[in-house]
């Protein structure tokens, strides 16, 4: 008994019941992928958030060896050049290809208007080196970390001649140097003080949204009065509080614990808000019932589910924190020299008729806007990326 | 409805005033000693002697020889009748210190106020419409510059470049004639010449801020459903735009008065003093720095108060345009 053949076509293959129930490899992947790896599958796509995570990674490499890439210690003073203009980097001299070098430095008296004159001294070629080890210029050596001599250095003068690729400052010292190592008091006061704020926004939050009823309307309370206050004007008159006679290094953690207290209610007012639209959710109550303590179902339980959102809002107030102590110390409020931060730099440059004719003194205001800006961006990826569910 | 909002709204204040109060208190109280002792010692340091009787009557005076408690009503008390308590570094009310100076902030930060909304709602509008156009980018790009510049250092640079290139000098809010003179017409003209500085350079960051909100807000109702409804049924990108869009984005541009306020009024304290202006902020920061407290607080009182009452400002013109929220007295806020 014969058939006609079929006008459709047909698959010889085996027929599979499953077949819509499988996955490419690609969508394995995908799928069986954590949160975490989708987050960040999710930021590697947003460019700039990896720019700015990179150009800020280098930053704190800069901050960790700052005593090796500054070319000069922190306090080395060059009393013969005071206010030294910058130095430009040549490669040719007179058409001769001599390596990256800078000119001499000529100072002069100028009498009449009482003022040190810098000229180039283009005899003198002083080829600039790098990676050098041993303490044959004045400033090389350094204690690392304050723990144990050094002096390697990333990018050094010559033995014989200074070399101020960014100028001096009023007492002689190298404002490359000075950068460098306010770079380190400016950073790490943000991510210091960040985790203070993000332990007291994650615990008051918490402890808000997971309880709810009273507890909540209190903390409620309390966050809308802190943020009702104009912040920088509280900042600067709790600093103004802070004992003349304290130690730099515990006025440096004041300013941070300051910062920190006045920047939690955002971060606590987030967690709150997640919280309670998550303690509804089945798994938490089946946590719930199955005698988990409120501490451990916050923490195991509700915590991942938003701890990445969590992490892109703290990222986003980082520069809030550095731009609060440049302000303060820029007024001269906050950090006060020996401690060396962008804002104590600045604060030299308050005088705008110094600036007029020192215009390098107003070099530390780039870092500051440029890190500012790379936590910005990098914030705003990582919120972009926080929810990797959501397309 | 309307009213019984309001009502309630004026009256959540209280509390949170009080709170404001008590803490800015605490603030004036915590260094070490008053300010008297403080100048008793210094004079004794510097060898002159001290006539013990004007302190003791200072000290009356001022209530200073009460406890705290009693200290702190005597002081809301006072702040209650306009009476701002006693600057101890000027010998003079509080009230003759500041001057003029308060109408001077009230003015800097109204019309930055006007200065971010007049800039940032075009600008917002037409982001969103021509999203991802070169003008958006380029307007962006602008924005995030000035999201991310601080602007005292702003303030700093621009004074920098007008001196450096055009030998003049931005600062004051006045021409220093006027200075501590009575207001005629040439005083306000001299004082409307030199608004724009520190308007422009507060108002910056601001501006941008409300930029990119208003931006993503147009965008989030752009995308859906009923204004696609709406172009399919052929009517015109105006009537599309202008009649359920950007009110619905409207709402958060009103409501962000309340976060634009104390920002703007935080960042004038530290551009004014950085421009030199005759407002409160360069007074504030002498004031902190000889712990003239009283002086202070009295700002930080002045300061926080603006602050609150920008907030109910910003609420109540919620509650008029959004029904949602007067309706249910704000509770789902």
């Amino acid at each position: 008994m014969s058939r006609e053949p079929l006008e459709h076509y047909v698959n010889p293959a085996p027929f599979n019941p499953y077949a819509a129930l499988e996955l490419t490899p690609e969508q394995e992947r995908y799928y069986m992928a954590s949160q975490w790896r989708l987050v960040w599958w999710k930021l590697k796509r947003h460019r700039l958030a990896v720019i700015s995570g990179s150009f800020l990674a280098l930053m704190y490499l800069i901050v960790i060896f700052a005593e090796a890439v500054a070319p000069y210690q922190l306090e080395a003073r060059h009393v013969d050049y005071l206010f030294a203009p910058p130095q430009e980097v040549h490669l040719f001299d007179e058409g001769e290809f001599r390596g990256p070098f800078v000119y001499g430095i000529d100072v002069t008296l100028d009498m009449e208007r009482l003022q040190w004159v810098y000229q180039e001294d283009r005899s003198q070629v002083n080829p600039i080196r790098f990676f050098c080890v041993g303490n044959d210029y004045p400033g090389a050596g350094y204690e690392f970390w304050g723990l144990f001599d050094g002096s390697f250095h990333l990018v050094c003068p010559s033995p014989d001649a200074p070399m101020f690729l960014l100028g001096t400052d009023r007492m002689g010292r190298d404002m490359l140097s000075r950068i460098v190592y306010g770079a380190r008091i400016s950073l790490t006061l943000g991510l210091i003080g960040i985790s203070i704020s993000f332990f007291l926004g994650i615990t008051i939050g918490g402890v808000a949204g997971y309880y709810g009823g009273v507890v909540d309307n209190i903390v409620q309370r309390i966050i809308e009065v802190i943020r009702s206050f104009p912040m920088l004007p509280l900042l600067m008159a709790l600093s103004a509080i802070l004992p003349v006679t304290w130690p730099p290094t515990l006025i440096f953690l004041g300013i941070t614990v300051l910062l920190a207290l006045l920047d939690w209610p955002g971060l606590a007012r987030a967690v709150r808000s997640k919280l309670l639209a998550l303690r509804e959710e089945d798994f938490c109550v089946a946590a719930q019932l199955m005698g988990a303590k409120p501490g451990r179902v916050i923490m195991k339980h509700l915590m991942p589910s938003f701890l990445s959102h969590l992490i892109a809002s703290a990222t986003l107030s980082i520069p809030t924190m550095i731009l609060g102590e440049t302000a303060l110390s820029f007024l001269g409020l906050g950090l006060r020299p020996p401690v060396t931060s962008w804002g104590v730099l600045l604060n030299e440059a308050q005088n705008i008729n110094y600036v007029v004719l020192y215009p390098w003194l107003l070099y530390p205001v780039i870092p500051v806007i440029m890190v500012v800006l790379a936590f910005q961006f990098l914030g705003d990826g990582l919120l972009d990326a926080a929810d990797p569910y959501k397309h | 409805m309307m009213l019984r909002y309001v009502f309630r709204r004026v009256l959540m204040m209280i509390p949170t005033l009080i709170v404001i109060s008590v803490l800015v208190f605490t603030i004036i109280q915590l260094p070490p000693g008053d300010y008297l002792t403080t100048m008793v010692n210094e004079l004794q340091a510097q060898g002159e002697n001290v006539n013990q009787e004007r302190v003791a009557y200072l000290r009356e005076q001022y209530g200073l020889d009460r406890s705290g408690v009693e200290q702190y009503f005597h002081w809301v008390w006072g702040m209650l009748h306009g009476d701002m308590g006693h600057s101890f570094e000027h010998d003079k009310p509080v009230n003759e210190v500041v001057g003029d100076r308060m109408y001077l902030t009230m003015l800097v930060a109204f019309v930055t106020t006007l200065f971010v909304y007049v800039m940032s709602f075009p600008i917002g509008v037409y982001s969103a419409v021509r999203q991802y156009s070169i003008g958006d980018f380029t307007l962006s790009f602008i924005g995030f510059i000035g999201l991310a510049t601080p602007n005292f250092l702003l303030a700093l640079v621009l004074m920098y470049m007008a001196k450096a290139y055009f030998g003049t000098d931005i600062g004051g809010l006045m021409d220093a004639q006027y200075i501590d003179q009575p207001w005629t017409t040439d005083k306000v003209m001299s004082v409307l010449a030199h608004l724009w500085v520190p308007v422009l350079v507060i108002g910056t960051s601001g501006t941008a801020g409300m930029i990119r909100r208003l931006r993503a807000n147009l965008l989030d109702e752009l995308h859906k459903q009923y204004v696609v409804t709406a172009k399919a049924k052929g009517l015109g990108p105006i009537k599309v735009l202008v009649k359920y869009p950007l009110r619905m984005a409207l709402n958060p541009f009103i409501a962000d008065i309340g976060n634009l306020l104390p920002e703007m009024i935080s960042g004038a304290v530290i551009v004014s003093v950085v421009l030199g202006l005759e407002t409160t902020g360069p007074m504030l920061l002498k004031a902190l720095q000889s712990q003239d407290m009283y002086l202070a607080g009295s700002f930080l009182m002045f300061i926080s108060l603006l602050t609150v009452f920008g907030t109910l400002i910003s609420d109540l013109a919620l509650a008029v345009l959004d029904p949602r929220i007067r309706l249910d007295g704000g509770r789902n806020r």
